[in-house]
């Protein structure tokens, strides 16, 4: 009888794997691959840290105050920050080095470990703004927190995946978790519709990148950026260079980061979204979720195509181009802040892909400072808009400016020096900022994009100064009318503002320490040993 | 040697043509009915079928949607299941590592419906 069933089973054809004999005790082992839990540390504490919150705060409904769920999300993101820098120390070791995690899994260098901490930089000065703006609006609730950590967690898995399957993995956890978040604000029809295009948006461009990172492997026969590195770099990775299968792969990969960094023309969600998402929310997606996107975009593009960069350069030189071009001059016609401060993003993008394109050390290094820089200025820009948005979260015309200047000056002030950043005025971190971008440009004799870029920021210039002459400037007939009342500033978000601002202004001063960290936080993909 | 691209889009060729071939048929067939069938237009033609009685009401009616966290928790525990199937199988080449991964696995999607538990979204309303 069993004779029979296990020659039946055998003949249930080709390929499927049905036990043709009863399973003996001496099965073949699969083998584990060794998990080196120092290297998993920092993403591990942002995913336990959350579901640990989940499921205190379910367990504890009411009985947690919020701005105890402010405090844990802001220790875990440090802590994170923390289990972060003995793997900086032992990476920057130059006996140990950067090395690969459970089989080549996960990527361990100083790039990696240099994204983990601004994406956590990003966590702990959103989980500040939203104490304030949680309370305002009157949404209870540790899901934000809980998705914000949960959403850093795939962000930082983004940046350290030395596997496309891995990539794939934090960009959806990352992508899932900043969905729900965009339409946190329940009682607010925009905040729905955000989540809602953000998510069918987000959806296809998934689907994009999933379609491109199986084009790649279909070409390359791996997965692992490790093994497709090589592959590409040897003899008969070479000839690929004629095959459509691979071509595809770069085009449509290009596409899924093209729609999570927001590079013009796959733009077109960012507007919307950041218009209608809770104004924390928005900050978030301005800074760590771009961060992700263009971590995992350095290391897939500069680093495991950088043989091919013939093939993908000329691409990302027009998406630079024209995220740059676009995003300054549609930012200038909005009169919503929230939707140009959107547009600037995409214009911040567009420097970033600078960076991408020259396809350097220089220019990665550069694209890092960008990033950790252009975060400071972003969130604290998004804190001055959700604190100026009132109740409701409606005010951000920029007619709602109008005399804040006289009514609240250190706000007033707080945000010039934040929006003379992003336009890169001298003394502030985002002069170096696209200083080292251009400068990455030029050294790799690509004097157009250097000379575009250059041009950008004077276009997005006239944007920021658009929204400080209407903060400074005031008619008299307001005056006499009656004007809107002082806006409350919370503890929390007054401290996350002052952090953006000293930030801003300090690296604005002292340029040196991050541009070395900058500089040591090259990409490697390490061979597993 | 045979260009394997070229290869892989003569595979595709047979699809192209099954596509074309369907498309081309359920045309001819709409498309010849069509031209043979008479059109007398009427008012009653175009009200809804609704059991063969005359319709009743606004077609834009609320429906109880109340069920869908049902649906939802059911797709999480459906995957779950579809997960821990073949995992079951090859349970043994697995070892130890592979319990501990799947009680993970378990404990995290558990914390879920925990969640909602004392959210109070399985209670009927």
């Amino acid at each position: 009888m069993i004779g029979v069933l296990a020659r039946l089973a055998q003949d249930t054809g080709d390929g499927i794997l049905v036990p043709a004999e009863p399973i003996q005790a001496g099965v073949t082992q699969i083998a584990t691959p060794e998990i080196q839990w120092v290297a998993l540390l920092p993403h591990l504490i942002l995913v336990v840290g959350g579901i640990l919150l989940l499921t205190i705060a379910s367990l504890f409904r009411h009985r947690v105050p919020r701005w105890a769920y402010t405090i844990y999300t802001v220790a875990v993101a440090a802590g994170a920050i923390i289990a972060a820098l003995p793997l900086w120390v032992r990476v920057q070791d130059a006996e140990r080095g950067p090395f690969s995690a459970i089989a080549g899994a996960l990527g361990v260098d100083g790039f990696s470990i240099f994204i983990t901490v601004i994406i956590c930089a990003g966590v702990i000065l959103t989980a500040l703004l939203a104490d304030g703006y949680l309370k305002r609006e009157g949404i209870d609730g540790p899901e934000l927190f809980v998705l914000l950590l949960l959403a850093a967690s795939g962000g930082t898995i983004m940046a350290s995946a030395n596997d496309l399957i891995v990539l794939f993995l934090g960009l959806e956890i990352l992508s899932i978790s900043v969905y729900v978040m965009a339409a946190m604000h329940a009682r607010r029809f925009t905040s729905l519709e955000a989540g809602m295009k953000y998510f069918i948006l987000g959806a296809f461009s998934s689907a994009f990148f999933l379609y491109g990172i199986a084009l790649v492997y279909g070409a390359s026969g791996s997965t692992n950026m490790i093994r497709i590195n090589q592959y590409l770099a040897s003899p008969t990775g070479v000839v690929l260079s004629e095959n459509g299968l691979l071509l595809g792969g770069f085009a449509l990969l290009l596409v899924g980061f093209g729609f999570k960094v927001a590079a013009v023309p796959f733009h077109a969600w960012a507007p919307d979204v950041y218009q209608g998402a809770p104004t924390p929310v928005t900050a978030f997606m301005a800074s760590a979720v771009k961060a992700g996107g263009f971590a995992a975009m350095l290391r897939v593009f500069v680093l495991t195509f950088g043989t091919f960069s013939g093939d993908w350069q000329p691409v990302v030189f027009a998406l630079a181009v024209l995220s740059l071009l676009v995003g300054s001059v549609l930012a200038i016609v909005q009169t919503n802040v929230k939707r140009m401060l959107a547009y600037s993003s995409i214009a911040h993008a567009g420097f970033i892909l600078v960076g991408v394109e020259v396809a350097t050390e220089q220019g990665t290094a550069a694209a890092l400072f960008y990033l950790a820089a252009y975060t400071f200025m972003v969130v604290g820009s998004f804190a001055v808009i959700t604190v100026v948005g009132r109740k409701g979260d409606g005010h951000h015309e920029l007619s709602d400016y109008r005399g804040l200047a006289r009514r609240q000056p250190v706000l007033a002030f707080v945000f010039t020096i934040l929006l003379l950043a992003q336009a890169g005025v001298p003394f502030t971190a985002g002069f170096f900022a696209k200083f080292y971008v251009i400068s990455a440009a030029v050294d790799a004799e690509n004097y157009s994009l250097a000379i575009i870029a250059m041009v950008s920021a004077v276009i997005a210039a006239f944007l920021y100064l658009r929204i400080m002459i209407s903060m400074y400037m005031s008619t008299d007939s307001e005056a006499v009318t009656g004007e809107p009342d002082r806006v409350p500033v919370p503890l929390a978000a007054g401290i996350a503002l002052f952090v953006a601002c000293v930030v801003t202004v300090v690296i604005g001063f002292v340029p040196g320490p991050i541009t070395d960290l900058a500089n040591d936080a090259v990409p490697f993909l390490v061979q597993v040993g | 040697m045979p260009n394997p691209l070229n290869e892989l889009l003569r595979q595709y060729l047979t699809v192209a043509i099954f596509a074309g071939l369907g498309l081309a048929m359920v045309g001819a067939m709409l498309g010849v009915g069509w031209l043979l069938r008479p059109d007398r237009p009427e008012p009653q033609k175009y009200i809804n079928y609704e059991s063969g009685v005359d319709p009743l009401g606004v077609m834009w009616s609320q429906s109880q949607i109340r069920y869908y966290v049902f649906a939802l928790l059911f797709v999480l525990f459906d995957v779950e299941a579809v997960f821990i199937f073949p995992w079951a199988t090859r349970l043994e080449a697995y070892g130890a590592f592979g319990l501990i991964e799947m009680a993970v696995f378990i404990f995290i999607l558990a914390l879920g419906l925990v969640y909602a538990w004392r959210k109070g979204v399985l209670r009927w309303v």
